[in-house]
């Protein structure tokens, strides 16, 4: 199979960017990439845009920006998952021989507030039946109920990540939060706190693919980049369906992906050094580390006490700070986590950076339902 | 005059939610579709669902949402129907004393200008 180089990544800070648009901030993270793949006018031949609020050819509005048009430009939408699905169709492309170098970017400008998303019919709207935070606080409960889980610890997910964002200047929240202010922060839906949630914003992630050298020097590669729909049967599973039956044998789209992801890259979740995956809310991040295989149900707690998922840990979880200090960008979020990745890898990762690290794993999911796990190696 | 809030999915006198029972996987499944969403057979028959069942899961939504002009705080959250089907619902307000397993029913709640949808509330005498 031809190897995958990432060549170059750039970034566009997530946070709240007035009078900024979503194609400036696009051009901003697209420049950026394409300077450090050194890559000249002309040297990519498709370009794969994720995002899932910016509008009809929001990618053909960036690279316009840029007369950088005449490829392929493709906008891919798939709710968090955005940039996911558009790294999975830039690696196949180059896998398959159909291109040498494509670019792929994602990015984001969201409205304040609760997410409001076309997925929901304006009836199911009217009914109170289509509220984001509520469905998060459900699937908390129910991880609470069903992994012993105390909302002491969702407090300590929120700990670990923004003291990781401290670090992180391209993130948010660059402040340190303990876990009272957490659970004194304003009651959303119970059990989830304000702080136990992560904020909607607005950002920019791009990175540049091509086709690796066969000696063999590509620093980072991409080892694999997989997306994946859900099966149905989940009540409370991002495809957010209005019922479900028993899921204890249905895997979520998630374990999906990273199955697949895992398989094709070679490894297994032991052999993972830093992890970035979706804290959409603290209970998330949890449910994701058995999703992903990266502990056993019901083994979170000690998982957290134990510190292996904190920077200095074994297995550090989100050294970016997460989307609980970056905020959630929705088509730059997966770009956001593989550009922290790369720079990990290369060891570029300043205060931050996490000794020796060679192989990484990003996961996002979302509406749809739609989860991608992208793996690096350094 | 009660209008439902969308067409199909609830009779309102008894109150009853419509669903599907499929002739060929055994599995419900509420809205009513043309497809099964579990085997995607055709060979759905349309039932009425049980109108009782247990909580089994629970929030309170204290800020309105986009596109909602109902009141606020509502409950919201999922409730287990005798033929196994989880049913994603609002609950009657306050939640706070609510458990897991709780016996709930169904009934009709008007969202304002006479717009109804269905929720979950405590049987009578529990609960609430």
């Amino acid at each position: 199979m031809t190897g995958v180089e990432i060549a170059g990544v750039g970034l566009h800070p997530f946070g709240r960017f007035d009078g900024v648009s979503v194609t400036d901030m696009g051009v901003t993270a697209v420049k950026a990439a394409l300077a450090e793949a050194a890559i000249p006018r002309g040297g990519f031949q498709a370009a794969f845009c994720g995002t899932a609020y910016a509008g009809v050819a929001a990618g053909h509005k960036v690279l316009g920006a840029l007369a950088l048009t005449g490829m392929p430009i493709v906008n891919v939408e798939a709710g968090c998952a955005s940039g996911g699905a558009a790294l999975q169709l830039a690696m196949g492309a180059i896998q398959a021989g159909q291109y040498e170098s494509v670019l792929v970017f994602g990015m984001e400008k969201m409205p304040k507030g609760i997410i409001r998303s076309t997925f929901f019919e304006p009836w199911r709207e009217q009914a109170g039946l289509a509220v984001t935070p509520a469905y998060f606080a459900l699937r908390a409960q129910r991880l609470m109920r069903e992994s012993g889980i105390t909302k002491n610890q969702l407090a300590d997910v929120v700990v670990k990540n923004r003291k990781h964002g401290v670090h992180n200047p391209d993130a948010m929240f660059r402040k340190e939060v303990t876990a009272q202010e957490v659970l004194d922060s304003r009651l959303v839906c119970d059990p989830l706190h304000l702080f136990m949630l992560c904020s909607p914003n607005e950002g920019a992630a791009a990175v540049v693919l091509r086709r690796a050298p066969a000696d063999g020097t590509a620093r980072v590669t991409l080892a694999s980049a997989v997306l994946r729909s859900h099966l149905p049967g989940s009540v409370l599973g991002e495809a957010t369906p209005l019922s479900g039956i028993d899921d204890s044998s249905i895997p979520p789209p998630t374990t999906l992906a990273a199955n697949a992801a895992f398989e094709e890259a070679g490894v297994g979740p032991d052999d993972l050094d830093i992890v970035e995956c979706q804290d959409t809310d603290a209970a998330r991040e949890l449910l994701a580390w058995e999703e992903l295989g990266l502990c056993a149900s019901g083994d979170q707690a000690r998982v957290l006490a134990d510190g292996d998922a904190t920077f200095g840990g074994r297995r550090p979880v989100n050294v970016s700070g997460g989307l609980l200090s970056k905020g959630e960008p929705l088509g730059a979020s997966a770009l956001g986590q593989v550009v922290e990745l790369v720079r990990q890898l290369r060891g570029e990762a300043g205060v931050r950076q996490v000794a020796g690290a060679r192989v990484g794993l990003a996961h996002t999911v979302g509406r749809g339902a739609n989860a991608c796990v992208t793996i690096i190696k350094a | 005059m009660h209008t439902p809030v969308h067409e199909g999915l609830f009779t309102l006198d008894p109150p009853a939610l419509l669903g599907a029972l499929c002739g060929e996987c055994g599995h419900h499944s509420f809205p009513r579709l043309a497809h099964c969403p579990y085997c995607g057979c055709e060979n759905v028959d349309p039932v009425t669902l049980s109108d009782h069942g247990t909580l089994w899961g629970w929030t309170e939504v204290t800020t309105a949402p986009p596109g909602y002009e109902g009141v606020v705080p509502f409950g919201f959250g999922v409730v287990e129907l005798p033929e196994g089907l989880r049913i994603v619902t609002r609950l009657t307000s306050p939640t706070a004393t609510y458990e897991y397993g709780l016996a709930m029913r169904l009934q009709i709640v008007d969202l304002g200008d006479g717009v109804v949808t269905w929720e979950f509330t405590p049987e009578t005498g529990r609960g609430v």
